[in-house]
């Protein structure tokens, strides 16, 4: 090989070089900005979470309880017992000093360092790749420790059983812990929502990827200021509000 | 005189009233599992918010009680005390009823108990009961070999080993047992590793007045001779470790009122928590530990020997109220978790929670009593565990003779 053909095979190199570095961020973009088809695996490209805008949820409004209720098959009552699973609660909360009311729906924050997770014996809590915290009935013994670790009180224990109002979209079953799914049947599915933000009357709750910069969640997230519940825990809540 | 060990003789009809009673109390713990498992916790007072009850009292005394029992035998072989070594054998069984009585209630609470196994299989190394699945088998092992070394003379070369890693083991267990609570970050009653030290103080209490009932029962059935000499340690110890329990429980509250700021938490326990600030402050206070120390230090009563026996049961009354507001009062104080506000929701956000225990959960947390003190009284006629005598002139390495 002569000198020009090694300068000629360096230069092609290069260029070929510099042309893909050009590319590749597009191509990672494109890669990113892709919300997650039916039959694609889960994966850590996505991070599924919800923002909710205080300021339009409305004291007396339980629109995203009955929602869950119907979606998952939790019973809905006037009044609870103790006892009774709840999946998703509707918190109505006074500043202690100015009076200041808000009103919020609380479920399952999904952490991103799940204390249920780690406190877990068996691993029946765990997180999927996609953000998403969820228990396998399977294995989860009801030991509870989760419920006693968990910050948010998102979590119920079947106390009796279940005869009449089981789905199955979301078995569920008596002796076993279980909490709010972000409607993970919904996104495998491809709906990209979730039973709360679908039937939000005001649009106060919404459902996005945390991870795509494109996505209106991250750009929301980007553009307010906007707070985790027990933000001190450092466990980066997949759930943020706004408005408070 | 040379001591020697032999079983009970165990065939008198108070022995077996004695065994079938204890039978019937395991037998009662079982029954109320089969129902809490076949109809569901629906039938307890537990529930979403107060999700440990009654049983996790029982079974969390039972199991700190247990590492504390083998209290004694440590102080023999690993502290080299003679005066305890003929105690030692009886400690070390203890020390092992007391863990199967609480880990039977702790594994017949599960929502789903018949999937208690899963545990061995599906290990979450940063789970705290995971440790404890591993704590908990290391301590049956090294008991059972410490006991081992003790009854059988062939084995003693291992005698020191086992009984060292007994030693260590015990306070690894206690270590797990706090901290199964100490590192829930988000309760305000919890969130501190002090609850580790603060339980391994309370173990060697709870696990040394347990001793002293059984040994003076099992001496004053048996019919054999128990000197004023092992009682007179034996009390000297529990007066010791009331007044580290006095400490560790002032210093607990003292990190929460000064370091860690849970104010309104610290005014629920200690001022006005209603059934948690008198069980506080008559059970766990002035029952467990200051009316106890008194009887045992007064001249007019301290070598009395009834008066040793109540304080012991009044240091267990006291041990059960303390769990129960340690446990139950921990959780009774809403989760705050929006800090400066005030908070209500339809599943009791803000609110003090309420609990009764129904009488299943009872019946379990007594069954597990039944089971620690069956096993106990089954051993001693089968196993050496008991020296035929501990009177003075037997037991007293000091005793002029």
């Amino acid at each position: 090989m002569n000198n020009f053909e090694q300068y000629r095979r360096r230069f092609l190199g290069g260029a070929l070089a510099t042309a893909g570095a050009a590319v590749m961020p597009g191509l990672v973009l494109v890669e990113v900005a892709h919300s997650r088809a039916p039959d694609e695996p889960v994966s850590s490209k996505n991070r599924w979470g919800l923002l909710i805008d205080t300021t339009k949820c409305a004291t007396g409004c339980n629109e995203c309880v009955t929602a869950c209720s119907k979606e998952n098959g939790w019973t809905q009552k006037e009044v609870y017992s103790p006892q009774d699973p709840q999946w998703i609660r509707k918190v109505e909360l006074t500043h202690n000093s100015t009076g200041a009311k808000h009103s919020l729906p609380v479920m399952c924050q999904h952490c991103e360092e799940p204390p249920c997770v780690d406190v877990c014996p068996t691993g029946a809590s765990f997180k999927r790749d996609d953000g998403i915290v969820l228990v396998d009935r399977h294995i989860c013994i009801g030991c509870r420790y989760c419920m006693m670790a968990c910050p948010y009180k998102a979590r119920s224990l079947v106390h009796e059983d279940l005869n009449d109002t089981q789905l199955a979209r979301m078995p569920r079953g008596k002796g076993c812990v279980e909490s709010c799914t972000l409607c993970m049947h919904k996104i495998d599915a491809g709906d990209n929502t979730t039973a709360c933000a679908e039937a939000c009357p005001e649009h106060a709750i919404l459902f996005g990827d945390l991870n795509d910069a494109g996505s209106e969640i991250a750009q929301r997230l980007a553009g307010h200021a906007s707070r985790e519940i027990r933000a001190d825990l450092g466990l980066n809540t997949g759930v943020r509000y706004t408005g408070i | 005189m040379h001591i020697i060990n032999r079983e009970i003789e165990g065939k008198s009809a108070g022995y077996w009233a004695l065994l079938c009673g204890l039978g019937i109390l395991v037998l009662i713990g079982l029954y109320a599992a089969y129902n809490m498992e076949h109809h569901g916790h629906v039938i307890t007072g537990m529930n979403n918010q107060i999700v440990w009850g009654l049983p996790h009292v029982f079974a969390v005394f039972l199991v700190v009680a247990a590492s504390g029992a083998l209290n004694v035998a440590s102080v023999a072989g690993v502290f080299g005390k003679k005066a305890y070594k003929p105690l030692a054998p009886l400690s070390a069984l203890l020390a092992i009823a007391l863990l199967a009585g609480g880990l039977a209630v702790l594994m017949l609470d599960l929502g789903r108990a018949d999937r208690a196994i899963i545990t061995a299989w599906e290990v979450n190394p940063t789970s705290v009961f995971s440790w404890n699945v591993v704590l908990y088998s290391g301590f049956f092992g090294f008991t059972a070999a410490y006991l081992w070394t003790m009854l059988d003379k062939t084995a003693k070369p291992l005698y020191l080993f086992a009984g060292y890693g007994a030693f260590i083991w015990r306070l690894i267990l206690t270590t797990g047992t706090g901290l199964i609570f100490g590192f829930l970050v988000a309760r305000q009653a919890y969130g501190t590793a002090l609850l580790a030290p603060k339980f391994i103080v309370f173990s060697l209490l709870y696990g040394t007045a347990i001793y002293v009932l059984v040994l003076m029962a099992a001496y004053g059935w048996g019919q054999r001779a128990l000197g004023d000499e092992v009682l007179r340690r034996l009390k000297n110890m529990l007066q010791i470790f009331i007044a580290a329990s006095f400490y560790m429980t002032f210093v607990y509250h003292l990190t929460n009122l000064y370091f860690a700021k849970e104010w309104d938490f610290e005014r629920f326990i200690l001022a006005d928590g209603g059934l948690y600030t008198t069980l506080f402050w008559v059970g766990q206070v002035v029952l467990g530990y200051v009316v106890p120390f008194i009887l045992m230090a007064a001249p007019a009563t301290r070598s009395n020997r009834a008066v040793i026996a109540v304080s012991a049961i009044l240091i267990i009354l006291g041990a059960l109220a303390q769990m129960y507001v340690t446990i139950i009062g921990g959780q009774a104080f809403p989760l705050e978790l929006f800090p400066g506000f005030s908070e209500s929701s339809s599943f009791f956000d803000g609110e003090i929670h309420a609990y009764t225990p129904s009488h299943w959960e009872w019946m379990l947390g007594i069954g597990g009593v039944g089971i620690a003190l069956a096993l106990v009284v089954f051993a001693v006629k089968v196993l050496r565990i008991l020296p035929e005598s501990l009177a003075d002139e037997v037991a007293d390495p000091h005793v002029k003779k």
